[in-house]
């Protein structure tokens, strides 16, 4: 965030405002846990980030995401403070990490790393304890408090079971979660975490993910390298993605997490619908289709409008697929409640829905045969001649109505689908 | 049981081992003496200030090496034998004139290079590292067989800059010892100013430049070798450890340097715990990374320096040492520095009480790398050393 538009939110918002006023006094209480301004990190001559504006503040869970390479580690580690910035400043709890000391530094912020490199066979109950090292001085002994910390540290990560064994001897979901208990014993205002998932089982994923998330509603802030998008969006009240070198997109996952934003950032087409069992946004990712499609490092999106006829999974697979390669869809005429109109509601798509169970009206059929007139060409899910449909009539009429029909069989892969609906393409120009 | 605990009961119990252990040698060689009598020569020698008066010391007087010998002028302490046990005069002259000496410099040369090779394997993360590993024993060897090659020239240098006025009576053996302090001193600070820049030392950086300066000095070494002459013989004594011929003076001047850097490492040990996560996850955890590393590199450089001043290069020490210390306390080094520093000085006293029970005299290098080598095959094709 810059300067120019924190100074706008002061304007319009009271608890911004106030914000800035206790950093700029340095006592930090309400301010950002975590704030990085206009920051450029590069190695050597290569620059890997620039400009990167974040924040973090109390009871926020915010996710880092963007593509292997982007940057992510490296906006974590300057945040560490383990790599000095080529430009731009980080503020933890309103103060210059360049200015604090390692300790105090260790106090306000604690990280999580992807992996650990030791060599040695300490026991997981030690390593644990190694979080207190900043709140230790140099004489002193493990006190009550150390102890209570390191004791909740490793029953809130799942790791008292095995405090006693050997660092080097546990699975590695295991370190990853020995690496968590470490840094919740630092008992620290900030966490950050580095693909915190990454080795863990999917309970454990979850329950990393969950206690991260409870921690956060207690008032600590978090960031989170995470690239599982669908995590993401199911934990974090804000993501960021950083792609080519810079942020490109900030907000609650439902305004990040769009195909759009997804394709610029990963270079993939993706399809977002929602995770039936928690509403939360879903990413499905397609490959890039046809390398030779990509011209001058542009990939050129197929925008056609297209009308999709056709009901249940085959059909919302379909809306799914063309809605990532970035066609403007419509859908009709489809029962209520079917997978393929939640799938094409999920993309915006436009759905001509009747209820299930009953004759279509002629009214509603009538407006999915206006939206096929419109489109560029229909896309038939399924056996067109097919008289024994009890669809059939009103299929037959929709499609009647569309400049070009493309028929794709119900278990068609993704290239072939992608390949029928580009031929008509061809067809047409010679048409014309 | 906390760290502190463990350390003090593992420490109690070596140096227990220790006290026996010098005890047992100091019975062996050419004249057996019973440990019974040792221990009341021992006892005999053992003197405690008891008033002022101008009488010179019982025990020897302080000899530095490079300063000669130290008397306090006017008045002086005198010194009071608690102990008065009957002991044969000749068996305590063996014990206390002639074999102590020998024997407690092998206690602290081990007790230093075990020290100082736990150190650095913790430093480097890696269990093949050892006290040399950034050129202290290739520097301490390049002053040494300098000085053997060229007494005469050397002294000078010495005499000079040093301390103008006062008469230096720089030894022989003495001066063997200075060089070698200072070549160890010189060579480490070299590899760390290879090795640092902008003011970060990394530790991979750290090992290739003590492999290269090593490498070099090992040149600079042998070309000196072929222009020994008649000195080759010392050199080649020099080179494969010797305890033979440690006097007083000598055994007070380690003492002297050993026990505070020891102290000082022991201070860092949680430190050096903590780094062993890496240098990113200690920083992450308070601890300032670049300042402990030196701290760290300096007084293991000291201390080791102090160890090989005298004694030339003894390998294995401080390579096998901390690894068996290390298999029976684990790697807390709060635990592991006090013990493997107590056990260094047990191995080495005990490997030196080896190498002079014989009908000839071994340099104990060759005993320490004879029991050390096979050691280390037999951990290669176990547990501990699988990856690094």
């Amino acid at each position: 965030m810059s300067l120019d538009t924190t100074a706008d939110e002061g304007g319009d918002d009271l608890g911004g405002e106030s914000a800035v006023e206790s950093t700029a006094a340095g006592d930090g209480a309400d301010g950002p846990l975590v704030e990085v301004s206009d920051l450029a990190v590069s190695f050597g001559d290569v620059p890997v980030v620039s400009d990167v504006d974040l924040r973090v503040d109390r009871g926020e869970f915010v996710g880092l995401v963007g593509p292997n390479g982007a940057g992510k580690t490296t906006v974590l580690r300057a945040i560490k403070g383990t790599l000095a910035p080529d430009a731009g400043a980080v503020r933890l709890d309103g103060d210059r990490a360049a200015d604090l000391s390692a300790r105090e530094a260790g106090r306000r912020v604690a990280s999580i790393p992807q992996e650990t490199g030791l060599a040695f066979d300490f026991r997981v109950r030690h390593v644990v304890e190694m979080g207190r090292t900043p709140h230790l001085g140099r004489f002193d002994g493990h006190g009550a408090d150390d102890e209570r910390a390191v004791r909740e540290a490793m029953a809130a990560a799942g790791v008292a079971r095995f405090a006693d064994r050997s660092i080097t001897e546990v699975s590695g979901g295991e370190r990853q979660r020995v690496l968590l208990a470490r840094a919740l014993a630092q008992e620290t205002p900030t966490l950050l975490l580095d693909e915190p998932t990454a080795s863990l089982d999917a309970n454990h994923a979850v329950r990393t993910l969950e206690l991260v998330r409870d921690l956060v509603d207690d008032g600590r802030g978090a960031l989170a390298a995470i690239h599982d998008l669908d995590m993401a969006a199911r934990y974090c009240d804000r993501i960021v993605v950083l792609a080519n070198g810079g942020v490109r997109a900030a907000g609650p996952p439902a305004a990040v997490l769009t195909a759009d934003a997804l394709r610029t950032a990963f270079d993939a087409e993706a399809f977002v619908g929602r995770n039936p069992a928690t509403g939360t946004p879903a990413v499905t990712a397609f490959g890039a289709v046809d390398a030779g499609e990509e011209r001058a490092g542009e990939r050129r999106v197929d925008t056609r409008r297209l009308h999709v006829v056709g009901t249940g999974r085959e059909a919302a697979r379909v809306v799914a697929r063309l809605a990532a390669a970035g066609h403007e869809l419509s859908l009709g005429v489809v029962p209520e409640g079917d997978a393929a109109a939640r799938t094409a509601r999920d993309a915006d798509a436009a759905v001509v829905a009747a209820p299930a169970f009953e004759p279509v009206d002629p009214e509603v059929r009538e407006a999915a045969v206006a939206l096929a007139r419109e489109a560029d060409a229909a896309v038939a899910v399924g056996d067109v001649a097919d008289a024994e449909r009890r669809d059939a009539d009103h299929r037959a009429a929709v499609l009647a109505a569309a400049d070009r029909v493309v028929e794709v069989a119900p278990d068609a892969g993704d290239d072939a689908l992608l390949e029928a609906v580009a031929d008509g393409d061809a067809d047409r120009t010679r048409d014309a | 049981m906390s760290a502190w605990a463990r350390a003090s009961g593992w420490s109690a119990g070596l140096a227990a081992v220790l006290v026996a252990v010098v005890v047992v040698s100091a019975a062996i060689g050419p004249v057996r003496i019973p440990p019974a009598e040792v221990v009341k020569a021992v006892l005999n020698a053992v003197s405690v200030p008891a008033g002022v008066e101008t009488t010179s010391a019982a025990v020897g007087t302080l000899r530095l090496p490079g300063v000669g010998p130290l008397t306090l002028p006017g008045v002086d302490l005198t010194y009071a034998s608690p102990f008065a046990y009957s002991v044969d005069d000749v068996h305590a002259q063996i014990v206390v004139g002639v074999r102590l000496p020998r024997i407690l410099m092998a206690a602290l040369v081990g007790f230093a290079l075990a020290a100082a090779g736990t150190v650095m394997q913790g430093f480097f993360r890696n269990p093949m590292a050892d006290p040399s590993i950034i050129g202290v024993s290739s520097g301490a060897a390049v002053g040494a067989v300098a000085f053997i090659v060229f007494p005469a020239a050397l002294s000078a240098t010495v005499t000079l800059p040093l301390i103008g006025a006062v008469d230096v009576g720089l030894s022989y053996s003495a001066g063997v010892s200075l060089f070698a302090f200072v070549g160890a001193l010189a060579a480490a600070f070299g590899v760390y100013a290879i090795a640092t820049r902008h003011g970060r030392t990394p530790v991979a950086t750290l090992l290739l430049a003590g492999v290269a300066v090593q490498t070099f000095l090992g040149a600079v070494i042998s070309y000196l070798q072929l222009q020994a002459g008649e000195s080759l013989r010392r050199i080649v004594a020099w080179l494969m450890g010797h305890l033979s011929g440690a006097s007083w003076g000598e055994v007070a001047a380690t003492a002297v340097v050993v026990p505070p850097l020891f102290l000082l490492l022991l201070v860092y040990a949680r430190d050096l715990n903590v780094l062993l996560l890496g240098e990113e996850e200690a920083r992450g955890l308070g601890i300032a990374v670049e300042r402990t590393k030196r701290v760290l590199l300096g007084a293991s450089a000291l201390i080791t320096a102090a160890g090989v001043a005298f004694a030339g290069v003894i390998g294995f020490v401080g390579l096998i040492v901390p690894h068996m210390l290390r298999l029976v306390v684990g790697p807390d080094h709060r635990v592991l520095l006090p013990t493997a520093a107590l056990a260094g000085g047990s191995f080495l006293v005990a490997a030196d009480t080896v190498a002079r029970a014989g009908s000839t005299e071994l340099p104990v290098g060759i005993v320490t790398a004879a029991v050390g080598a096979p050691f280390f095959v037999y951990l290669l094709s176990n547990r501990e050393v699988h990856e690094l």
